[in-house]
């Protein structure tokens, strides 16, 4: 039985500070939850136990014994392993699975070491998570939820004592969810104290045995999970300011039908499907990792352009690239912020401007007040919690990056709005704005289509729900006939229970 | 909830606890730190030789940092849509026997000798651009592969001798054009006694940071190299902006070699070559001037200033010209390192 303390933990950027004093203990076969919202501390506490950030103050202890932790190679040498959000920047995509899981043994092992032996090593690894894949298979061709659990399998490859896992279901599907959680169970009784980090507050209570909530760089809750309710973690979690859930129960009226898609082929799963969104609709379609909900919004926005056209008001156009989706009158807000959303190295000015720009320019020249002032009016009407318009958007949580990535598309006044899992990593507060955010854009007479596997998110204010299989579209529910069985039952083609491939 | 009790407390202590010096000095040398370095050189070139300090060696160097400095605005511009522009050395080779070739083997006026290497240049800037957008070659490798058509083209044109007055045919007699005055005036010729090309040069500078910092056209070509996907996916013509990079480029290091032919009166081959290394190494300088962390045309400016302040001086102190490259070197990395020691942090 081991014992990690983490005791008055302090760590500040420049003039921000962002731990103030943190304390935080796990211990062996304990799951002790993190929760917070954006910008409360979780992933830099993370970061300083995995020897990413140096810590300004404080002590960290193994067993009463003082630990210095300056680098990775440091954490990993007291048993401590980071399971990252982002999978992709932790393995090798164009080694086998087999070196990726393996990885250790090219730092700290043997020069020479036969593929019969990795493969062998490899093999035991997987299946103590619960994968059955060819080793020799390269990592390129993993799910995201395969290659988490190849990251898992990697971080079991050494005697570790504790592991830290950053949001590990953020993009997993319920299924590929409750895997884990058996992996993870099995972990906690090989006595790994687990670090859980998440959002999701069901699988927190089902999962964890200690809760520990950060808000603005100090501990609002430390208790046993057992003890407290979801309702106190989310006070916690927002302070005083109540969550209202929203709760949208009156019918909007709606109008005439804004886009339409007949047999419309998407490349990216090369099937084809057809659905149309109507004045004031909000449209959710759902559908499980995988289930091609991703390449039929960018088909629809023409960032991976379908061959075929699709009718807006009416007029057939062709939307061949996102220029001619942005004319027509569309906006996209896609799933992989940082990546595709916003531009990280640019003020929230020039993210929300965008584009819009040619309405601020005369001559060619950038009229910056007329672009500084229209930029702010946006940024209190969405709420992004700024100190100042110029701030870059890498310097703001993810909640009000997303706010971003969605006010650049009021600006334009477009007419249908396409969201990709806008709520994905961010926290209950910043959820409350995206949702009433929408809401909005549909009391206006905007058509939105909303993409998304959390059901909990469409059952609570779309007016008709579309379920995505294969590409395609396995079943359509009105808002009163829809629940979350019925959903999951076309989600997962028809047969709930089974597994998918 | 006891934490909260520590609030104010752990808050007074933060806020209370003095930046050590290292946090003081570092942003500062950031910032300021290129320019402190010229500061620097200048002072003690001045110290150790008294000729250094004249208005007459003052001009001199940027007469001789001019071309450099327009070969390394196109690099700049590459660089700022996220590319690399290899080519440009060799672009300037070739506007150098061009316009030499239109003054010396054609007998045409100087406007057609300035206006045909553009064209050419253009065209160079068009075929990068199809390697880099058409093709999806990556930027570094499709040019270089130009620098070397580039460079084989020029050389095969010339046959590899350089272009020069009254020059022998290989079909009897001799060239029947000369360098025109009204040609080498741009490269050799002085307003208010001050040099031309240090004139196009500063006016270059001028005009592209306003462009740059003010425009639109400017803006995006900054967003499309800040954040490619997320710029298509906002509307921007992502692919047309990177063609527009890669002409304007081309367009520089033209101008570069047709003032190279115009400062030296001879059409000379492989002229430009050398001038790749500075204007990359100028337009890298530039990264770290006022902290900008990016390609910014000032900065560029003044990257090519130090490198033209350090050869000048060192010369003076005749230390040889093979052992300028040591503080070439020296300085990029300086430069460089403290650039990204910032971003690390």
């Amino acid at each position: 039985m081991t014992t990690l303390s983490l005791t008055s933990i302090q760590k500040s950027f420049g003039e921000q500070i962002v731990l103030k004093g943190v304390d935080f203990t796990v211990k062996s076969g304990e799951v002790h939850a993190l929760l917070g919202a954006n910008g409360a501390g979780k992933s830099t506490l993370m970061k300083i136990l995995s020897g990413d950030y140096e810590r300004d103050g404080g002590v960290i202890t193994l067993d009463a014994e003082e630990l210095t932790i300056k680098t990775p190679a440091h954490a990993k040498a007291a048993g401590i392993e980071m399971v990252v959000q982002e999978v992709d920047t932790a393995l090798v995509s164009s080694l086998s699975i087999a070196e990726n899981v393996t990885m250790n043994t090219f730092i700290t092992g043997p020069a020479f070491f036969s593929w019969k032996k990795r493969y062998k090593v490899a093999q035991e690894l997987l299946s103590r998570v619960g994968l059955s894949l060819d080793p020799a298979m390269p990592l390129s061709q993993c799910s995201l939820a395969e290659k988490q659990l190849v990251l898992i399998a990697k971080a079991i490859s050494r005697n570790i004592s504790f592991i830290i896992l950053d949001e590990p279901t953020a993009a997993l599907s319920t299924k590929e969810a409750q895997h884990l959680f058996s992996v993870l169970r099995e972990l906690q009784k090989q006595d790994v104290g687990i670090i859980y980090i998440s959002h999701r507050l069901p699988e927190i209570m089902e999962l964890s045995t200690k809760v520990t909530v950060l808000k603005d760089g100090y501990v609002t809750l430390q208790k046993e999970t057992s003890g407290c309710t979801s309702e106190e973690i989310v006070r916690s979690m927002l302070g005083n300011e109540l969550v209202e859930l929203l709760n949208d129960e009156e019918d909007r009226i709606l109008g005439d039908t804004l886009l339409e898609v007949k047999q419309f082929s998407v490349p990216g799963t090369g099937e084809t499907l057809s659905l149309s969104v109507r004045e004031g609709e909000i449209v959710g379609v759902a559908g499980l990792v995988g289930a091609g909900k991703t390449e039929t919004a960018r088909a629809l926005f023409g960032a991976d352009p379908s061959k075929d056209s699709l009718y807006m008001k009416g007029r057939k156009v062709r939307i061949s690239n996102p220029q001619k989706a942005i004319s027509a009158g569309i906006g996209f807000v896609p799933e992989e912020r940082r990546k595709e959303g916003i531009l990280v190295d640019y003020n929230v000015v020039e993210n929300l401007t965008l584009p819009v720009l040619k309405q601020f320019t005369k001559f060619g020249f950038i009229q910056r007040k007329r672009e500084k002032t229209e930029a702010e009016k946006w940024i209190k009407q969405l709420g992004i919690k700024t100190q100042k318009s110029s701030l870059l958007l890498n310097h703001l949580s993810g909640g009000n990056q997303q706010k971003s990535s969605i006010g650049k598309w009021l600006l334009t006044d477009g007419d249908v709005f396409i969201f990709d899992e806008p709520t994905k990593g961010i926290d209950v507060g910043a959820k409350q704005d995206v949702f009433q955010c929408i809401k909005n854009l549909a009391d206006n007479k905007k058509g939105v289509l909303y993409f998304t596997s959390e059901i909990q998110e469409l059952l609570a204010f779309c007016d008709r729900i579309l379920v995505i299989y294969d590409g395609k579209i396995a079943g359509e529910l009105t808002k009163n006939e829809a629940t979350t069985e019925k959903i999951m039952h076309y989600a997962t083609g028809g047969h709930y229970g089974t597994v998918r491939s | 909830m006891a934490q909260y009790v520590h609030k104010e407390h752990v808050e007074n202590d933060i806020n209370t606890t003095k930046l050590s010096l290292q946090e003081k000095i570092f942003p500062f040398l950031y910032r300021y730190g290129t320019l402190l370095v010229i500061l620097l050189t200048v002072i003690g070139f001045s110290l150790a030789n008294d000729k250094f300090l004249s208005y007459q060696n003052f001009t001199d160097i940027l007469r001789s940092v001019s071309i450099i400095t327009l070969l390394a605005i196109g690099v700049t511009i590459s660089l700022i849509v996220g590319g690399f522009d290899l080519s440009v050395g060799s672009t300037a080779s070739l506007a150098t026997v061009t316009s030499a070739a239109a003054l010396v083997l054609y007998r045409q006026e100087t406007i057609i000798a300035i206006l045909i290497p553009i064209a050419i240049g253009l065209l160079v800037g068009l075929l990068n651009s199809f390697f880099v957008v058409k093709v999806r070659l990556p930027d570094l490798l499709a040019t270089l592969a130009v620098m070397y058509i580039i460079n084989g083209l020029h050389l095969t044109f010339t046959k590899g001798f350089s272009i020069y007055n009254n020059m022998p045919l290989s079909e009897g007699g001799t060239a029947p054009g000369v360098f025109l005055p009204s040609f080498l005036f741009i490269g050799q010729g002085e307003i208010w006694s001050v040099p031309v090309p240090v004139i196009i040069m500063l006016i270059a500078v001028i005009v592209v940071h306003v462009i740059l910092q003010q425009t639109r056209f400017g803006r995006l070509l900054y967003i499309t190299g800040g954040n490619e996907e997320a710029a298509r996916l906002s509307g921007v013509p992502v692919q047309r902006y990177k063609m527009y990079a890669y002409l304007l480029s081309a367009f520089f290091a033209t101008l570069a070699g047709i003032l190279l032919a115009a400062r030296i009166g001879t059409g000379q081959v492989s002229a430009g070559a050398p001038l790749l290394m500075d204007g990359v190494a100028a337009a890298f300088i530039g990264f770290s001037v006022f902290g900008a962390g990016k390609p910014n045309v000032i900065g560029t400016f003044v990257g090519a200033v130090l490198i033209g302040i350090l050869l000048n001086g060192l010369t003076m102190l005749n230390v040889p010209y093979y052992a300028q490259d040591i503080v070439k070197g020296s300085i990029l990395i300086g430069a460089l390192a403290f650039m990204y020691y910032e971003k690390k942090k």
